[in-house]
């Protein structure tokens, strides 16, 4: 283990994993509780000869981050509430074109301007379904400094291995709050590069043509092969065309990309689970307050366990499930009114027995509070 | 090379209407290129949404055709992460001044090495000829049955007050000044503009009773003169063409070059 040891912000142990996962390209706007991520990287990517721009608003940011991506470079952008509200557009064309990027959203309270300075988990759904049209889509999160770094690190493998975008969803918590961070060594997170088309200059190219495992080895703009990116349904050649088999060839490519490898991209941490009687399924920070509960309640032989979603789209519905199956409750711990919630009763046996435990105030949800809706839900009264 | 070698033959025919001004400036543009030598290779076009946009599809370079006004910002993410290429940016006048007018106006105040050409037929051609912020007090259109009541300004002056470093501006009627100007704004380092007037017969010429495409170009030959023409002097409502500006300033990847050295020298 490293010696390396920083002690930051949630955000900035962002940057730190997005400069270790191999970013070199970042276009952001202004935001709270985000900013520090733009202000860090415009430290930082010029140092190794990266690239930084602040863009004229959140649209632009995603846009140029597009553009850089396909050049080869590995690139993020960073933003909050309204922010993530403007790149939806952009996002579903990256989503379309098959284009690596990382979107950070550190959430804050909504809707529109909202509560920008304090705690909210609101934006789950949207980073489902927040651009239009049939998709999937990638989103992880995290609750403490050292898996922010790893599960940054991750979301660029995910981004390269699929080609997607990706959806970093932290909260103001975890983006402010400072802690530990233990600086891996190089190397020892494994990273994943884009992969290269092998097919020589001058050869019939076909950019858009998937390799039987689903995956895309495109060539770097400005390389030997010129083609043509579009958001439009497109056939092989990347060429616009509303041929009902091209349309519907190719939406099944993208849903079926990430959803065919949904176990693949699930990352969950669990505690207790074995015995649980009672399943806390929680992420991000509120995962902190879920798993207070679980370890003082232990010793004085209460049975709970703590199930911490790092992946929450594509929703790990078998995993869920299964961890759920021998469970008398189910609490789902999160700062909203039940995003989260939705499909955890989707996916377990016995939706009747999963319940909620939120704050939708703006203050970060704490232990006790979750113990006195536990007691109500275990008729116990307050 | 000749002209024909820098067009995908397998995307013709194009789906613009008879009359369109938009070929003669894919011609126009084209022919540029081809004076300049440029190695297909070495051109990123990137456009947004609309008639304009599909320009993009039917050149043989690195070709991005993006969203509606959205053509600058991804063009800023290819031109900063990769200086070497060069970038051209069509765009249709919605497209570039309504919708995208902040990337419009960002863009040239960036004064970032790209050529952006907007190719100017004062409607929405794409989606059946509705009003565009360069259709012009009292002209018609099917979202203006009344009348327009909105007015429109001048691209050039636009592009000059934010500080873009090349200004243009020609007619579908004078194609060779089409190639010469677009030729100059490639060599110009710095954000260049090329305003071109492309006739929309379709629309906006049947909407307003302007004629035939035949007629539209022929009133482009009448409607313009030179810049500083004595004809200006004499008729102030003429529009003039060529070149406004023209000038050297510090281009936006050349300037963040520096910010690298600064940054690695730790100041």
């Amino acid at each position: 283990m490293s010696s390396h040891i920083k002690f930051l912000q949630g955000n900035e142990a962002c940057v730190e994993g997005a400069l270790y996962a191999g970013l070199d390209f970042f276009a952001g706007y202004p935001i709270t509780p985000s900013t520090e991520v733009s202000e860090q990287l415009s430290i930082r990517l010029p140092q190794k000869g990266g690239k930084f721009i602040q863009m004229e608003d959140e649209i632009a940011s995603m846009g140029a981050i597009i553009g850089a991506s396909l050049t080869g470079h590995k690139v993020m952008t960073a933003t909050s509430g309204p922010g993530f509200s403007l790149m939806q557009e952009a996002l579903g064309y990256a989503i379309m074109a098959e284009i690596p990027c990382v979107i950070v959203n550190v959430q804050r309270g909504g809707p529109s301007t909202g509560n920008p300075t304090h705690v909210s988990q609101g934006d789950v759904n949207q980073a489902r379904w927040g651009t239009h049209g049939d998709h999937a889509i990638v989103t992880m999160t995290a609750s403490n400094n050292q898996d922010v770094f790893a599960i940054t690190v991750d979301a660029f493998n995910i981004a390269e291995t699929y080609r997607t975008p990706v959806i970093l969803l932290f909260d103001e918590v975890v983006g402010h709050m400072r802690e530990r961070l233990i600086m891996p060594e190089p190397g020892e997170i494994p990273l994943v590069e884009r992969l290269k088309t092998s097919v020589k200059g001058g050869v019939d190219y076909h950019p858009y043509l998937p390799r039987e495992d689903g995956r895309l080895p495109m060539s770097d703009f400005g390389g030997v092969h010129r083609y043509n990116v579009t958001g439009l349904f497109h056939d092989m050649w990347g060429f616009p065309s509303n041929n009902p088999e091209v349309v519907h060839g190719l939406m099944r490519h993208l849903v079926d990309k990430i959803e065919n490898n949904v176990n693949q991209i699930a990352r969950y941490k669990e505690f207790y689970l074995e015995d649980a009687e009672c399943v806390l399924i929680s992420y991000g920070s509120s995962a902190r307050a879920a798993r207070h509960v679980v370890e003082s309640r232990r010793p004085r032989g209460e049975r709970f366990g703590l199930l911490e979603l790092q992946t929450l789209w594509p929703f790990p519905e078998s995993i869920v499930r299964e961890k759920c199956a021998d469970a008398k409750f189910v609490v789902v711990v999160e700062m909203n009114m039940g995003q989260v919630l939705q499909s955890v009763k989707a996916a377990v046996n016995e939706p009747e027995k999963v319940f909620l435990a939120n704050r939708i105030d703006g203050v970060f949800i704490t232990d006790a509070d979750i113990r006195n809706i536990l007691r109500l839900i275990r008729g116990k009264g307050v | 090379m000749a002209v024909k070698d820098y067009i995908r033959e397998r995307f013709f025919p194009h789906l613009w209407c008879p009359g369109c001004g938009h070929g003669i400036v894919l011609n126009g543009l084209l022919r540029a290129v081809e004076k300049l030598g440029m190695s297909k290779n070495e051109i990123v076009m990137v456009s947004g949404i609309g008639c304009s946009s599909r320009i993009s599809g039917y050149v043989d370079f690195h070709t991005l055709h993006t969203l509606h006004g959205r053509a600058l910002a991804f063009a800023t993410g290819v031109k900063l992460s990769r200086p070497e290429l060069n970038l051209i940016v069509p765009m249709g006048d919605g497209d570039a001044l309504a919708i995208g007018g902040n990337h419009f106006i960002h863009a040239a105040r960036r004064n970032i090495d790209m050529t952006a050409i907007v190719m100017n037929n004062r409607t929405y051609g794409m989606t059946g000829g509705q009003y565009s912020p360069l259709s012009g007090y009292g002209t018609s259109a099917t979202t203006a049955p009344y009348t327009n009541i909105d007015h429109d300004f001048d691209v050039a002056q636009l592009a000059v007050a934010a500080g873009a470093t090349f200004v243009a501006r020609t007619t579908t009627y004078h194609v060779h000044q089409i190639s010469e100007l677009i030729q100059r704004a490639i060599l110009h380092e710095g954000f260049s503009v090329v305003e071109i007037m492309s006739q929309c017969p379709t629309y906006f010429g049947r909407k307003n009773r302007v004629g035939s495409a035949v007629d539209m170009m022929e009133q482009y030959k009448t409607d313009t003169t030179p810049i500083g023409s004595k004809a200006k002097k004499e008729n102030p409502a003429l529009i003039e063409r060529g070149v406004f500006v023209e000038k050297e300033l510090p281009e936006y990847c050349n300037e963040y070059n520096r910010i690298i050295e600064r940054a690695m020298k730790g100041r």
